[in-house]
């Protein structure tokens, strides 16, 4: 009944009479509106530059890149550095050793850390306050720190140069708890609770009821996980020997102080390294930016 | 984005029915063993490699330990090497000047960034995308097109500049003068979109009265900025510069890649000389003892700062 009431009114309501001319104020300030426009897409360019430049030269022919003076456009092309990038240097090795480290840092951690904050966030216990301080100065310390020992004890293990040996010391992280713990607590209880009166019990409420409710802050973790993983360098390189076993950055960076002068060489596995991680970004940009914005206001 | 400002309050509600005495003893165990099976794994991964470590590293740097020779106590000795060495402080400087060079103007290009993209025009998404991707991509990988743009002999940017009478004939990466700023400069560009997406929320979340407000009391784009505007961010500038201060004491990617530490050790960060005294020339113990430092410099430069932000916290 009220909605046929409140629809005829607006209906009712004669609609105020458009403007046909623009108050001159709003025209300087449309002069304005490109200036920024303008002067926004040169800053754009100039920050992408790297990328660009990367971009170009990956298909440059070596001949063109040394000759001067050099020149953003290619002054030919050729497809050869994407081909010899394989067998030059072990490039799908090292694609796989990052897509399993980063992946499987990620995928691991996010249980963890989910389990923990589940904890911290939502069971009333002893102790808690001393986990969550715990949580908080391993958050502040800087993890070169652990570096040496760390080797050390996985070098006992016989872990370094491995994939597990990369893998095993991530597998949670103080950040993740802490962000997840966050966001619990700001997850209603009235569901919880329901299902506490049903009889359920704490890994069922956690898997079923928490979980499923945590999906965007885990998306967000989780790119944070991947992103941070994939790109990190001092521990791949710490953690392996030759560039068979690191991952794309340190396998590149390796393979740099070894080959310093075959730039296209270079650039056109930069390129294929970076790639994956430009359009993951831009698909799902929007959710990863809001959750930085979201940290941000802790 | 507010919704966390106000987290709901929990009522803890046991319930208007509560069980007898013991039972609910039982209960708080059974609860508390739960609550701790659930710690457990994320526990035992922060105790073995990153606690154990930490304090490992303690132990270590007041030994001669090394990769081959088994671990010998020499006390404070290798602190006294330290605060001897010219090596170390030269590191711990380059630390402090890069810190202090890269966090102030990270904050303020975040902040200016994020106030300029703030305003509606075309093109205003790609622009912000622009600026925010260079944090998503490896500083590891991409600093390697960054040492290609300042080559000497075929980089862009080096003829851009000897063009523009900005000469370098050795190149910006192997002048001692120019290498630093052209690391600093690397770090900077890394890391400010992330810092402007902060800011960009933070002023999404001020309500639009205030300035209104402001304009109307006759206040002009400066004094609105600055009196309105800037104090109702402290809480993002107070997150942010302990951030980036945090981040650029441990700076290391890009230098390892540029510089590798060099020309002369001009570049070399105390993150560099962990690298090199623990991991090129095996020195565990000595290594460990520069980590201690860091750990200590890093512990409480952030205290401080969090001390200090803390007493101008706003809340609206």
């Amino acid at each position: 009944m009220t909605t046929t009431l409140e629809t005829t009114r607006t209906s009712t309501t004669p609609e105020p009479p458009r403007r046909t001319r623009t108050p001159s104020y709003l025209r300087t300030q449309s002069v304005w509106t490109w200036v920024t426009a303008i002067a926004g897409i040169i800053i754009a360019i100039g920050v992408l530059l790297p990328i660009i430049w990367m971009t170009f030269t990956a298909f440059k022919p070596e001949s063109d890149i040394v000759s001067y003076p050099p020149t953003l456009w290619p002054r030919e092309f050729t497809l050869q550095h994407f081909v010899d990038v394989w067998d030059r240097i072990p490039f799908a090795r090292l694609y796989v050793n990052t897509i399993v480290f980063a992946g499987s840092v990620t995928l691991i951690s996010l249980l963890f850390d989910s389990m923990a904050a589940y904890a911290l966030a939502r069971i009333d216990f002893k102790g808690r306050n001393v986990v969550l301080v715990l949580v908080l100065l391993l958050l502040m310390l800087p993890f070169q720190v652990t570096l040496i020992p760390l080797y050390d004890l996985l070098n006992g293990f016989g872990l370094t140069n491995t994939l597990p040996g990369m893998i095993i010391p991530r597998m949670t992280n103080a950040f993740g708890i802490f962000f997840l713990r966050q966001f619990f607590l700001s997850l209603p209880k009235d569901l919880e609770e329901a299902a506490r009166v049903d009889g359920a019990s704490e890994w069922r409420i956690y898997s079923r009821v928490i979980m499923p409710l945590a999906r965007p802050a885990l998306l967000t973790l989780g790119l944070f996980h991947f992103q941070y993983n994939w790109n990190d360098l001092l521990w791949p390189l710490i953690m392996s020997a030759d560039v068979a076993s690191a991952t794309l950055p340190a396998g590149l960076a390796l393979f740099m102080g070894q080959h310093v002068v075959e730039y296209g060489l270079l650039m056109a596995g930069s390129l294929l390294a970076l790639l994956p991680v430009i359009v993951f970004f831009l698909l799902i940009q929007r959710s990863f930016v809001a959750g930085i914005a979201t940290t941000g206001l802790k | 984005m507010t919704t966390l400002h106000q987290a709901p309050t929990r009522g803890d509600s046991t319930g208007p029915a509560r069980p007898p005495a013991p039972r609910r003893m039982r209960q708080t165990t059974r609860r508390a063993i739960t609550a701790w099976l659930f710690l457990s794994p994320a526990l035992v991964v922060l105790a073995v490699f990153m606690l154990y470590p930490m304090i490992q590293a303690g132990y270590l740097s007041l030994t001669n330990y090394n990769l081959i020779r088994a671990a010998e106590w020499v006390g404070l000795d290798n602190y006294v090497e330290l605060f001897a060495d010219p090596a170390f402080w030269n590191a711990f400087w380059n630390t402090v000047l890069y810190a202090a060079v890269v966090t102030p103007i990270t904050v303020v290009l975040a902040l200016a960034l994020a106030v300029f993209l703030d305003r509606q025009f075309v093109g205003r998404a790609f622009v912000r995308t622009s600026i925010f991707l260079p944090f998503i991509v490896s500083l590891g990988i991409i600093a390697i097109a960054w040492a290609f743009l300042m080559d000497p002999n075929v980089g862009l940017l080096s003829y851009w500049l000897s063009q523009a009478g900005i000469v370098s004939s050795q190149g910006v990466l192997s002048d001692p003068d120019w290498a630093m700023p052209a690391v600093m400069f690397v770090g900077v560009w890394k890391s400010v979109g992330f810092f402007m997406v902060i800011y960009l929320a933070g002023l999404q979340s001020i309500p639009g009265e205030l300035r209104e407000a402001a304009r109307l009391d006759g206040a002009g784009a400066w004094q609105r900025f600055r009196h309105v505007t800037l104090p109702l961010l402290s809480n993002q500038t107070m997150l942010v510069s302990v951030m980036a201060l945090i981040a650029t004491l441990q700076a290391f990617d890009q230098i390892y890649v540029m510089t590798h530490g060099g020309p002369f050790f001009r570049t070399e960060t105390l993150v560099m000389l962990i690298y090199r005294e623990g991991f090129q020339e095996l020195r565990f113990g000595y290594g460990a003892a520069i980590s201690w430092v860091l750990l200590v410099f890093v512990f409480l430069l952030s205290m401080i700062q969090y001390l200090f932000f803390q007493r101008r916290q706003v809340r609206f």
